[in-house]
């Protein structure tokens, strides 16, 4: 059972993790569609796979954070990912799944998985 | 919408679009009665009359860059559909509230769904805002304040991953304790 003794050990784990991550810039963003489209195309459990990568790979230099409607809604879930000095992605039709693959091909090794991308669903 | 906790996530965005700095959301589950009481409360902006009796139309929105505004209207058609209904209350700077009655054992009531998702989605997109919810099942209750949280962790982010982690399990256990555990 979770309790608030644990939240605090948590704190005190994460306080110097967070510091880490302040002396970092300029690292990779990733957004998320959040408007009433993405969420109704399963935006949700998308944001927290990307959440839940994140800490699970220790990724200190990615901040993920969401947006309105993108503007294609018929092609939600979509997210944008900008690594330092490259353009940005944009994938379409995400889910939780595809999240662990992008994040390990194209986050983490810089390799676009471009089967996901906006271009490959035209 | 596929579930009621995703209608919430929807919802909660127009809040803190509406300015809001705490935004409430209980669930109130009264199986003797049939019933599913969902409300969901800001200290945003609020709205005057003229604007209460139009955000039911969908095609009504204060957003300029696009000429739809489906989340309330959808919202509403959810909770008819399972023969409930939604009121809403709202005032020019104070908030609003929106209640809404779900007729359980009605075919076409959507279930609650991943509440924790939902609120952990909320804190994690908006570490600004202060968040209650509770959470009513016959005589159990459930509350979670981000004020508290924010109480014990101090400086750290709310944010952080490993913090809205731990709120999600939080959350989805004390859930499971108010359903007897199952």
């Amino acid at each position: 059972m979770k309790s608030l003794k644990e939240l605090e050990q948590i704190k005190q784990k994460t306080l110097d993790a967070v510091n880490l991550r302040k002396e970092r810039t300029g690292g990779t963003r990733v957004v998320v569609g959040m408007a009433t489209c993405g969420i109704a195309a399963g935006a949700r459990p998308v944001l927290l796979a990307f959440l839940e990568e994140v800490k699970n790979r220790n990724l200190k230099d990615v901040s993920v954070s969401q947006t309105g409607c993108i503007g294609v809604c018929r092609l939600e879930p979509m997210v944008e990912i900008t690594r330092p000095g490259e353009d940005k992605v944009t994938y379409v039709n995400m889910s939780a799944d595809k999240v662990k693959r992008v994040i390990a091909e194209h986050v983490v090794n810089g390799q676009v998985v471009t089967e996901y991308t906006i271009g490959a669903a035209q | 919408m596929e579930d009621i906790s995703l209608h919430l996530l929807d919802l909660a965005q127009n809040s803190i679009s509406a300015g809001a700095n705490l935004v409430e959301i209980s669930i109130r589950e009264d199986r003797e009665k049939d019933h599913k009481w969902v409300q969901i409360s800001d200290n945003g902006k609020g709205m005057d009359e003229e604007q209460v009796n139009k955000v039911y139309d969908p095609f009504y929105t204060t957003r300029t860059t696009r000429k739809v505004g489906l989340g309330i209207p959808m919202f509403k058609a959810s909770a008819e559909a399972s023969g409930g209904k939604l009121e809403m209350i709202s005032q020019k700077g104070k908030g609003t509230t929106l209640l809404a009655l779900f007729i359980d054992s009605h075919i076409d009531c959507l279930p609650l769904g991943k509440m924790e998702e939902t609120i952990a989605a909320l804190i994690f997109m908006n570490p600004e805002v202060d968040f209650v919810y509770t959470h009513e099942n016959n005589c159990r209750q459930f509350l979670l304040d981000t004020r508290q949280i924010r109480e014990v962790i101090g400086e750290v982010n709310i944010a952080d991953p490993e913090i809205v982690n731990w709120i999600t399990i939080y959350i989805k256990e004390g859930l499971e304790e108010l359903y007897g555990g199952v």
